[in-house]
């Protein structure tokens, strides 16, 4: 019987049941004295969110379970067709990647030629992004481009001042947003893990 | 008494060494372990230059451990094999450790699984000698003995370890002994007929035999293909003296009703809880 | 993945990983699977178990290997040799599939009569100019029969009618010469088990045996896999790996079947995703072209002509793109302004990863942002990358750690002061701080629901990219500037605050413009701005208000279709209608799939269709006997004996006329770095290279004695990529904590070196230090001309940050590329090593 799925909660409700009518006359299997010792199961009072493991692209199903609004545990989703509850290091890892002392949490600014970070607030950092972004994209965006082989005028309406490197890492519905956004900038550098 | 022996089979010919084992332990029984930051800073890891192995032997913080053997002779033509092997804790039908446990801190449990009760433990340490394994190790964070629990925890919820619902492979097996051996004995037939004729069992009832009782074996055993002592394991591990006295002073019969009554309370709760939290499918 | 996509019509694996369970051999080859996609190996594992065979043909003897029934040495870079060796004992031997590959492929098909091979013109095909190294594809065409067209009808569909180049010539016979069967009988005469031998380093035996098992497992009764991963892609010639390997599973007749196909193994959780919906410089969402201003694409017309072909799925080209312009510019993308299609920007050339270090160490780039990518350490030629890093005025940084690329200017060797550098770093959500979806590996796009809010003021890439548009679309409140119409016009309303994913993907998925109801599928869309799609491949993912099927949890014991979504239209075998034999039935009951079921319910009152265990990729009513329409434009054009439905001709590609810049038919030549001067053709490395002639960037010449080792760079179990979600991790960090460099004994001991001292490894680009770590896992090859080649293995997850740090493996390699994709040569370059750290500064 495969019991590498949802654990061996089946075979022992019916082993609980077995016991529940054979009491002690089930005592000769083993004469080693026994002391069940009560457990608590640390994710018991946890949600159960169903995820996908952040590495690489096979694609497990996690659960992630949650208690008191934290991070308590991720484990294989037993479920998922493609691992079955099974993870690798990495996935298995999953939970110190997010629950995790050496995270950034604060927006940080290194100014030019500085040798320090400094802790700044979103929305100030957002608004510099912002600016920096226009400015570089005035001061770059072309209408048009000469091509220097055949001597053509074609229009382009580009810039080639700003880059935009990734997205593998990240979901779809980003990848999708940064590809609309940077092309309505006028952005052609875009690029992501695909040729790594 | 127990309910049914449970352990693991751990066939070494599918282990890809890949460690999500012991990260899997790891990341469960990170509340019985020291802060892994701290532990890291503490101890900054080192290569061991032992093929892909890193971390050397069990210890107190990792209770499972990969071996990585290289077999290769000059050509590669002769021989051509990297072995693999997670190892664990091997829950002894006949436990040295329990047998020398002076506090009754190490207990056989429900599921004949052999557990260290951290709030009893002194850090005596001679679990730690008796071993035959070198599987029990002193956690100097804490002043107690530390090994495998075959995830006790999630055993009573009815939850396989974490372990073996990590292993990618299948290599390790959970599940009620008896079974598990029977599997295990038709993998080594089938292995015996595709050529892979050194395939045998280590853990059956022939190690840690006891005549008196007539019981032996490891609860948790492996499919090797190669001698005992290349993995790390003893080829003829000893029970040492049975003159030690036995480790609990009160009725043991009694604690286990009682602990038993208290179980299944608690456990049918837990279970139906456990269900409804990973009903997750929409 | 061009490999793919011009052999069968689609980029993407063509199977899941699930189905390699029932396969009867196993080829792994370019892949490290156990070790890098240990829980996708539990399949073959498991068909391994029920008695399948499993191959690993690999320079390394890795974890896989450890697995493997047969372990298959072979020198990096070679590997065509190897494929076209197994195609030439298949034609040989004539243990081709005959059925299959008469009926499914281009074999009969007929080429140009002008065209020369490289076996008459040394290692080139007719049509290149050494001046431009580019080749000009006109004699690698199909001869085809005129075909009477009625005159074009007004719609963009209808226009394309121009494009329609006739029947394809046949020979059903396979004799004539020019026929695509005998061209590639000669093409791959010479690629001989001998030649393996001579070539590969590897024993003739052991090829043998491989051709021999690959054979035995594949026909009516059993199928073959191949699963491959970056061991194939970076190379030179790394689109011809998978062009060889694709070419192999047509004539053994493995492809669309079960147990069969090209499983391509990803490495990162969503790179299939972020590839279809296109942070790419050259694709728009579900592969439509980006605009160039290198090819006509003045106008939307002009644009539709050139890209939409009269015959094969893609003849529905014109609705996808009008579909994504009305998803990206709403009402203002009006049928009168071509529908806003002058908002795109147009590409002047390649904008790809390394092109773009290079703009910005010429000062081009000057503002960059890195969304959860870390190039000081993942970057080919690494150092070159960092510097250009500290040529740009700003850059953004959104991760969950502060990386090599975030802490840039801090690096040993350099000083901050003389970096100008403004760095913004934009603390990330992890994955479980976050709702969203991820495609992997086999298409299959999931969804993870959101556990937790992210800590402190960490947003998810979302919302950071929300707000900025939102901020921009603020700042240029108001211009009259026609450049800034795009952000003004962008449809940017995805919630009050925060934006919702569902939302995002409803847009992706399409609805109908005028009451915005999801489409059900990609056949709703049209060309006439009445509905709107961004990703028209994802469509049905969202196939009605509310419904979500990336999120749906329903598996089964096999295909499981209710497990996610996987695009095409939930398809998870690609191609499948050629499980069955042409006249719709299963070529055998034990590799049934899809088959033509003339009693089933086709509704409307008529009967016949296409049923099985997932969903045809294929009309679904269309019967196996219907006859192709010489004239017919889409499908029209295909009989229903052609699975290959996105291909012009619905025939698998053996030989590719077109979609190619390195030639039809793979072709051995040596890494762009090697010791060995190319023994099959005066022609050394790919002649269309991309190089960069760059200070920094200097290659090492063949054969050049100061650089004699052959070095694969790769990845472990233990860590990821760069290492920014492994290293500062202690559970993974500790399982691996150093910087390795693993060497055969028998190097080592021409070294000096023992096992554990610490060893440089130089190159013209870098000298990095690494521990040694001495092992028979890795061998000399000894090729035919008797001379020993010597090659060491480095994982390159290491670097200044983290936990645990090391040098940085990539500072070593080169920036080139594969023509097609500009991918770079990671798997084989040349370097030497000596005893002892280094002396120079890892990164100056």
């Amino acid at each position: 019987m495969d019991i590498s799925r949802r654990g061996f909660l089946k075979i022992s409700g019916g082993a609980a049941a077995g016991l529940a009518m054979g009491g002690l006359t089930d005592l000769g299997l083993n004469l080693n004295p026994v002391i069940a010792h009560a457990q608590e199961l640390r994710i018991r009072k946890a949600k159960a969110v169903p995820s996908v493991c952040p590495y690489c692209a096979v694609g497990c199903g996690q659960i992630i379970h949650v208690q008191d609004g934290k991070i308590v545990n991720i484990e294989g989703n037993p479920d998922s067709p493609v691992n079955q509850g099974n993870l690798c290091p990495k996935g298995a890892a999953t939970y110190q990647l997010a629950v995790n002392p050496l995270r950034i949490t604060k927006v940080l600014y290194r100014a030019p030629r500085s040798d320090k970070w400094e802790e700044k607030s979103l929305d100030w950092a957002m608004d510099q992004i912002a600016q920096r972004v226009k400015k570089t994209r005035d001061e770059t965006f072309v209408r048009t481009w000469k091509n220097p082989a055949t001597g053509e005028e074609k229009v382009v309406n580009h810039t080639l001042g700003i880059a935009s490197l990734g997205g593998a890492t990240i979901d779809n519905e980003e990848n999708y947003l940064i590809k609309k956004l940077m092309c309505s900038l006028g952005v052609v550098y875009i690029e992501n893990q695909a040729r790594i | 008494m127990v309910v049914r022996a449970k352990g693991f089979f751990t066939d070494t010919t599918v282990c890809i060494g890949c460690k999500a084992c012991q990260v899997a332990c790891r990341e469960w029984n990170q509340d019985k372990l020291p802060n892994a930051f701290e532990h890291v800073h503490e101890h900054p890891p080192h290569l061991l230059g032992t093929s892909y192995d890193n971390t050397g032997h069990l210890s107190s913080v990792n209770w499972r451990h990969v071996k990585f053997i290289e077999q290769f002779s000059e050509d590669r033509t002769q021989q051509s094999r990297w072995l693999m092997m997670s190892d664990c804790c091997k829950h002894c039908v006949n436990a040295p450790c329990l047998e020398v446990c002076p506090t009754g801190s190490l207990i056989r449990t429900e599921f004949d699984s052999v557990y260290v009760q951290p709030e009893v433990c002194n850090g005596c340490r001679d679990c730690v000698a008796a071993c035959p394994f070198g599987v029990i190790s002193y956690g100097e964070w804490d002043g107690k003995v530390h090994k495998c629990t075959l995830c006790y925890d999630r055993l009573q919820v009815g939850l396989q370890p974490a372990c073996a619902q990590a292993c990618p492979t299948q290599s390790i097996q959970f599940g009620d002994v008896d079974e598990l051996m029977e599997r295990a004995k038709k993998r080594v037939a089938t292995l015996h007929e595709r050529g892979v004729k050194e395939a045998y069992i280590y853990g059956d009832k022939d190690i840690l035999y006891d005549p008196a009782s007539g019981k032996g074996g490891l609860n948790v055993f492996y499919l090797l293909v190669d001698k005992p002592e290349v993995y790390g394991l003893p080829a003829n591990p000893q029970i040492p003296s049975k003159t030690v006295p036995k480790s609990s002073a009160f009725s043991i019969l009694t604690a286990f009703i009682v602990g038993l009554i208290g179980i299944f309370s608690f456990r049918d709760r837990r279970i139906r809880e456990i269900q409804k939290n990973e009903n997750l499918r929409t | 993945m061009p490999g793919l996509g011009v052999s069968y019509g689609r980029g993407g694996a063509t199977t899941f990983q699930q189905d390699t369970q029932h396969s009867d051999c196993i080829v792994i080859m370019g892949s490290n699977m156990a070790e890098c996609h240990p829980v996708g190996f539990r399949w073959p594992m498991k068909a391994k178990a029920k008695g399948a065979t499993l191959i690993h043909i690999d320079p390394r003897f890795t974890r896989t290997s450890a697995m493997a029934d047969i372990y298959v040495p072979i020198r990096a870079g070679t590997d065509i040799v190897f494929l076209g060796a197994l195609i030439n004992y298949v034609i040989q031997n004539e243990l081709y599939f005959k059925e299959y590959v008469l009926a499914y492929t281009n074999a009969a098909t007929l080429i140009n009569p002008e065209y020369k091979d490289t076996e008459d013109l040394n290692g080139l095909f007719s049509g290149y100019n050494p001046e431009s190294r580019k080749y000009d594809n006109k004699t690698w065409q199909y001869q085809y029969e005129p075909v009477n067209l009625e005159p074009a009808g007004d719609s963009f569909s209808e226009k394309v009618k121009a494009n329609h180049k006739g029947k394809p010539k046949q020979d059903l016979t396979l004799q004539d010469p020019n026929c695509v069967f005998q061209i590639l009988k000669r093409h791959y005469a010479r690629y001989t088990s001998e030649m393996v031998e001579k070539v590969c380093g590897t024993p003739k035996d052991l090829f043998l045996k491989v051709a021999e098992t690959i054979t035995k497992n594949s026909g009516r009764e059993k199928t073959t896999v191949f699963c491959y991963a970056v061991g194939w892609t970076q190379h030179t010639v790394g689109v011809q790996y998978i062009r060889a390997a694709a070419i192999l599973q047509l004539l053994l007749g493995n492809i669309g079947r079960p147990g069969g196909g090209i499983l391509a193994l990803r490495g990162h959780a969503t790179i299939q995703g972020s590839t279809d919906l296109a942070t790419l410089y050259n694709v728009l969402p579900g592969y439509l072209a980006q605009p160039s201003a290198l090819k006509k694409h003045a106008t939307l017309e002009e644009y539709i002509l050139t890209e939409t072909p009269a015959t094969g799925w893609w003849h529905n080209t014109p609705k996808y793109i009008v579909s994504l312009l009305k998803a990206w510019y709403g009402d203002a993308a009006t049928k009168e302004n071509n529908f806003a299609y002058d908002y795109l920007p147009k590409i002047i050339g390649d904008h790809s990863h390394m092109p773009m270090f290079v703009g910005m160490k010429e000062g081009k780039v000057k503002g960059f942002f890195a969304f959860g990518q870390n190039p000081a350490v993942g970057g080919q030629n690494a150092e070159f990358q960092r510097q250009g890093l500290a040529d740009l005025d700003w850059m953004v940084v959104l991760d969950l750690y502060e990386t090599e690329t975030a802490a840039f200017w801090k690096r040993e060797g350099v000083r901050s002061e003389d970096i100008k550098t403004e760095v913004f770093f934009i603390p990330a959500a992890a994955v479980a701080e976050k709702a969203g979806s991820f495609t992997n590996t086999q298409r299959m796009v999931q969804w993870h629901d959101k556990a937790v809010d992210p800590p402190g003021d960490a947003r998810s890439d979302l919302d950071f990219v929300y707000d900025l548009g939102k901020r921009l679309k603020k700042l240029y409140a108001g211009s009259t500037d026609p450049k800034d119409r795009p952000i003004l016009d962008m449809t940017w309303d995805y919630g009050e605050h925060e934006a919702d994913p569902y939302l995002v993907m409803k847009e992706i998925n399409g609805y109908t413009v005028a009451d915005k109801k999801p489409v059900k599928s990609f056949t709703e869309l049209k060309d006439d701005g009445t509905t709107a799609a961004g990703g028209w491949i994802y469509s049905g993912i969202i196939p009605e208000e509310g419904k979500n099927l990336a999120a749906s949890r329903n598996p089964d014991n096999y295909v499981s279709l209710g497990w996610g979504f996987a695009w095409p239209a939930n398809r998870r075998i690609l191609y499948n209608r050629a499980s069955a034999d042409p006249s719709g039935k299963p070529w055998s009951e034990r590799k049934k799939y899809i088959w033509w079921d003339p009693e089933a319910d086709a509704g409307g009152g008529k009967k016949g269709k296409w049923v099985g265990y997932d969903i045809p990729d294929f009309p679904a009513t269309k019967p196996p006997d219907a006859p192709a329409k010489p004239d017919g434009l889409g499908l029209d054009a295909h009989s229903g004996a052609d699975p290959f439905i996105m291909k012009v001709d619905g025939k698998g590609w053996l030989f590719a006329p077109s979609g190619l810049l390195d030639g039809p038919l793979p072709t051995h030549y040596e890494p762009m770095e090697t010791p060995v001067e190319n023994p099959m053709y005066k022609q050394q490395v790919n002649p269309v290279v991309i190089r960069f002639d760059l200070k920094g960037n200097e290659y090492i010449k063949v054969g050049d004695p100061n650089y004699p080792i052959v070095i694969s760079t790769y990845r472990l179990t233990e860590h990821h990529l760069s290492g920014t979600m492994s290293r500062w991790l202690p559970w993974l960090a500790e399982l691996q904590p150093e910087l390795f460099v693993e060497i055969s004994p028998e190097l080592a001991g021409e070294k000096g070196i023992q096992n554990g001292d610490w060893v440089t490894i130089i190159t013209p680009r870098a000298e990095i230090e690494a521990k040694a770590l001495v092992t028979r896992r890795l061998r000399p090859f000894r090729l035919g001309d008797g001379k020993i080649i010597h090659q060491i293995g480095m994982p390159w997850h290491w670097g200044y940050q983290g936990v645990v740090k090391g040098d940085i493996v990539n500072n070593l390699s080169a920036l080139v590329g594969d023509p097609n994709v500009t991918i770079h040569e990671g798997k084989v370059f040349t370097c030497n090593i000596r005893k002892g750290r280094r002396q120079r500064t890892a990164n100056v």
